[in-house]
């Protein structure tokens, strides 16, 4: 008998007793929202739990967002600037560095040449300040937002917020590969104290552009 | 209203005047109590160091001695909820039966008497150590600090670290005792900083580790059974 | 690599698992040293009480907590009665998807796939994300005799490695160690690894998650083969969930072009949407975070986008025999937060290595003794390292009852009977040391039972209570060493209550 079979012989022989017994429901009474918000609202909250968990937040609207950009980048000293496919290129007509493109071939030691990333999302989610990115445009592969330190997401508001974990679900498809980022890097494996930084961007930036 | 009391064979033995205060409060209230001289003990110890097979006898007993009874009242957190939590769990029809009939001495004065104030008086500053059997298998809450609060002339103080274990734990004293005295060491010290005169609780097995180890430490901080400091009054204090 | 390998020293991986060396102390024992070390005890209570109050402000901000609870509990009851169902939708998801499904029935086999899979892609190291399985079944040893290096990337995984040390807690294995500790450790050890620590390394968190990021780097940055663990997997779309923090599990899960997830058969969940309960349970009871701050899901291997090559190793080791345990089975619902951990009143002054297993705390008493059996005298101890004071299971995300199923367990070393072993059916005998015990329980009950047997007792003890001492010798001094005995009372309350109501009721 090979080890699958007999692990699923003695998964079944383990869970005989429960033959023939009422098949219990799982309760789903769980809130599908924590709190009645209008999308502004939403926003704000997204905004304020970004930022407490130590994520630079900026707002601004379409025709403001490729100064800010350019200002960001170059308040950083941003020298060259990786960018994926499918980005709006208006985004970055203003940034003055030297665009890196998100390329197979690239060497994850090329990659931490790299000064700073700008990417889009494919949503965020306001209730645990959570970006989520799933390879699509704009987004690239998912290297991309881990190895250099500096990470610049621009999130559409409020279309691509929604305010919770159960909504977001909804939204997404298990089949893309998920990168779900809540705040720079941190740990707490030290007295149990959270520290920011650690091996994933150092600075992340969010920059919430009303469309 | 005529209830039974068990008085637990820690009490019984050890602590006869808990048990004699948890009569003169309830006859006080006017309530009518009885003492079937066939109890024993509920079989918590066996149970909880996994004799199942002793805990049975002895669970029957308790069926047996109480069946007739519409309440029983005990002063103790832990037996009440060997009786309520885990009788159920024994196979024993009879045992299960009686299992939601047995009270914890407090949650039958304010759930089942609806009191808060039992006319005591008891004139030191006390400390409540809510002990865990009957803080989360219970889920007594604030009831016995409601009791407290309306003892005349009784000062409550704050227990820092309150809901943490006191390291008891029945055989568990016995088995890890290095553990256990860790546990007791750290509860003392919370318990005298709290600058109380006595440090009160609804279970004496609790008790007896806290002041076992107070009285170690050379403190004069006294260990008190609650239904003592409810069953006091006036006249009683001089 | 750098040169760097040249000046590592050839050491073993220490580990719980496969240690023919000693025979590992019972928990009470093996506790002694823990309540006595004054440095252990404050960096435990420091760390436990830090994370008790944001654990319990995260929890609060969720009104529906407690349906949460249920329903995170109800998911895996589900999951695990139909559990072979779900494993074979999960593998045949995931090779839908283009990975790699192995079955391993104990450690041996797991870590003998997961050799053999690193091999064939000719490389001589891995990097790993901090799992649990792999601790479970002592992975690192085992890849180290096929001279294979190892390097944990998790920080605390780092701290425990580069200090020839065991893991201490789920969450944080390094808990342990405080500040100043982790600063030599990095300046003593990180040299012989790889990296040295910067000069004049100080014991800030933030200079020491510094130090780790560049000693790391250079591993992460060249890594050819990355093992992890997984916290879910979903069955219905094959994708498998790696919840952490530090960026760690990125680096591993992306950059390096073979992973291998070694992954506890009970890790399944069905559904994509049920990760909606997990992803708001987990966070909250293990960092205390509204969300950690990188969760990856992936399904197979995504094209031109991390590993080309996904395999998923799926660990029985003892899990089957749990399962088939109706009241022990509910361990399996686990979902290695280590909240109980962190509110145990018994675990903050142990310490986690005095339960000799990977799973440490409340979950470990209850998991070790099931997944490796009640055989050795430190496995048997394990149900009794508790006051069954309940506070881990008022705490527990997926409403584990531990204080039922540590009675329960004790049941099983104190009077044995049937359970499965190794998937068949067995006589497990009571255990050998609790004779003396058995016989005064047996003693106690009869005495009980009997009514003027009982009043007989309670007579010999009040009468001779001059005699009765406040301090105990022999087997007493347990308790007498550190407390007093209470006085014996002129009179048992019974023999009260027929002196002044007669014949009673």
């Amino acid at each position: 008998m090979s080890s699958r079979e007999t692990i699923l012989a003695r998964v079944r022989a383990a869970t005989r007793d429960a033959a023939g017994t009422p098949e219990p429901a799982v309760p789903r009474d769980y809130l599908r929202v924590h709190g009645d918000r209008s999308p502004a609202e939403s926003v704000d909250l997204l905004a304020e739990n970004l930022a407490d968990y130590r994520a630079l937040v900026h707002r601004t609207d379409t025709g403001g967002l490729p100064g800010l950009l350019a200002r960001l980048f170059a308040e950083r000293g941003t020298r060259t600037l990786l960018v994926p496919d499918g980005l709006p290129p208006a985004w970055t007509a203003a940034v003055d560095a030297d665009r890196v493109p998100d390329r197979a071939a690239s060497t994850a030691r090329e990659l931490d040449a790299v000064d700073s990333v700008l990417t889009g999302c494919a949503l965020a989610v306001a209730e645990t300040g959570t970006l989520v990115l799933d390879a699509g445009p704009g987004q690239g592969r998912r290297r991309i937002t881990l190895i250099p330190d500096h990470h610049v997401c621009v999130v559409r508001v409020p279309e691509q917020v929604v305010d919770s974990l159960p909504q977001a679900m909804e939204r997404l498809d298990p089949a893309r590969p998920l990168t779900w980022i809540s705040g720079p890097s941190a740990t707490s494996d030290i007295e149990l104290d959270r520290v920011e930084g650690v091996h994933g961007p150092r600075t992340l930036e969010v920059v919430l552009a009303t469309v | 209203m005529r209830v039974a009391l068990f008085v637990t064979c820690v009490n019984d033995t050890l602590y006869p005047h808990t048990g004699r205060a948890v009569v003169t409060l309830l006859e006080r209230l006017g309530v009518a109590v009885d003492f079937p001289l066939a109890q024993s003990c509920c079989g918590q110890v066996q149970f909880n160091t996994g004799y199942r097979r002793e805990t049975r006898p002895l669970a029957r007993r308790y069926a047996d001695v109480f069946a007739g009874y519409e309440y029983v009242v005990t002063p103790s957190g832990s037996c009440a909820a060997m009786v309520r939590d885990n009788y159920p769990r024994l196979g024993e029809p009879a045992a299960a039966a009686v299992a939601p009939r047995t009270y914890e001495l407090t949650e039958f004065l304010t759930d089942v008497l609806k009191v808060t104030d039992v006319g005591a008086y008891y004139p030191y500053t006390v400390t409540y150590h809510p002990t865990c059997h009957g803080l989360r298998m219970l889920g007594l809450g604030d009831r016995p600090r409601q009791l407290l609060t309306h003892v005349k002339g009784l000062t409550l103080r704050e227990l820092e670290g309150a809901d943490e274990c006191c390291g008891f734990g029945g055989t568990f004293a016995l088995k890890n005792p290095a553990v256990s005295a860790a546990m007791g060491a750290d509860k003392a010290r919370h318990v005298e900083e709290s600058g109380a005169q006595a440090v009160c609780a609804a279970d004496n097995s609790c008790l007896m580790h806290i002041g076992g180890t107070l009285a170690r430490r050379g403190s004069p901080v006294r260990p008190v059974h609650i239904a003592e400091i409810l069953a006091s009054t006036e006249g009683d204090v001089r | 690599m750098t040169g760097a390998r040249e000046g590592e020293r050839a050491r073993a991986p220490r580990t719980f698992l496969g240690m023919p060396r000693t025979r590992p102390a019972a928990f009470p024992q093996a506790a002694v040293a823990a309540t006595e070390d004054a440095t252990l005890r404050g960096n435990l209570t420091h760390a436990t009480h830090t994370i008790r109050g944001k654990r319990a402000a995260a929890v609060a901000e969720l009104p529906d907590w407690d349906r949460l609870r249920a329903a995170g509990a109800a998911i895996k009851d589900d999951t695990l009665r139909h559990l072979d169902r779900y494993l074979e939708q999960l593998e045949a998801a995931v090779t839908a998807a283009g990975g790699h499904v192995h079955w391993a029935v104990d450690a041996a086999e797991a870590n003998a796939i997961v050799t053999r899979l690193v091999r064939e892609t000719g490389a001589d190291e891995v990097v790993k994300v901090k799992s649990m399985a792999t601790q479970e079944i002592g992975l690192n040893e085992a890849l180290a005799e096929a001279g294979i290096r190892a390097y944990e990337t998790d920080l605390a995984e780092l701290i425990v490695q580069l200090g020839d040390d065991l893991p201490s807690h789920i969450l944080v294995p390094a808990i342990h160690k405080n500040r100043g500790e982790i600063r030599d450790i990095f300046r003593d050890r990180m040299a012989d690894w790889g990296r040295p620590a910067p000069a004049g390394l100080g014991d800030r968190p933030a200079e020491l998650a510094e130090a780790a990021r560049l000693h790391l780097r250079e591993k992460f940055l060249g890594a050819k083969v990355a093992v992890s663990g997984a916290n879910f997997m979903v069955a219905e779309s094959g994708t498998m969930v790696v919840l952490e923090s530090e960026g760690n599990g990125r680096m591993c899960l992306t950059l390096p072009e073979t992973l291998i997830s070694v992954v506890g058969i009970e890790k399944v969940v069905p559904t994509w949407r049920d990760l909606e309960v997990f992803l708001q349970l987990l966070p909250r009871s293990s960092t205390a975070e509204r969300m950690n701050p990188y969760t990856s899901t992936w399904s197979g291997p995504a094209e031109d986008d991390g590993p080309r090559d996904f395999h998923l190793v799926l660990l029985d080791n003892g899990r089957t025999d749990t399962l088939s345990d109706q009241v022990g089975r509910q361990a399996l619902r686990c979902i290695r937060c280590s909240a109980c951990l962190n509110v145990c009143p018994v675990y903050e002054r142990a310490g986690g290595h005095a339960y000799g297993s990977a799973y440490p705390g409340p979950i470990g008493a209850i998991l070790t003794p099931q997944l490796r059996g009640t055989a050795s005298a430190l496995d048997a101890s394990l149900p009794y390292a508790s006051t069954l004071c309940g506070a881990c299971y008022e705490v527990c995300p997926v409403a584990i009852d531990i204080p039922e199923v540590l009675v329960h367990l004790r049941t099983r070393v104190a009077e044995g009977g049937t359970y499965t072993v190794r998937g068949t059916k067995a006589v497990i005998k009571p255990a050998k040391g609790h004779a003396a015990e058995r016989a005064a329980m047996r003693a106690a009950r009869w005495t009980m039972d009997r009514p003027r047997a009982y009043g007989a007792a309670l007579r010999a003890t009040t009468g001779t209570r001059r005699l009765h001492p406040r301090r105990l010798p022999g087997p007493g001094k347990a308790w007498s060493a550190t407390r007093d005995l209470p006085p014996v009372p002129q009179e048992p309350f019974r023999a009260w209550w027929r002196r002044t109501r007669g014949a009673g009721s």
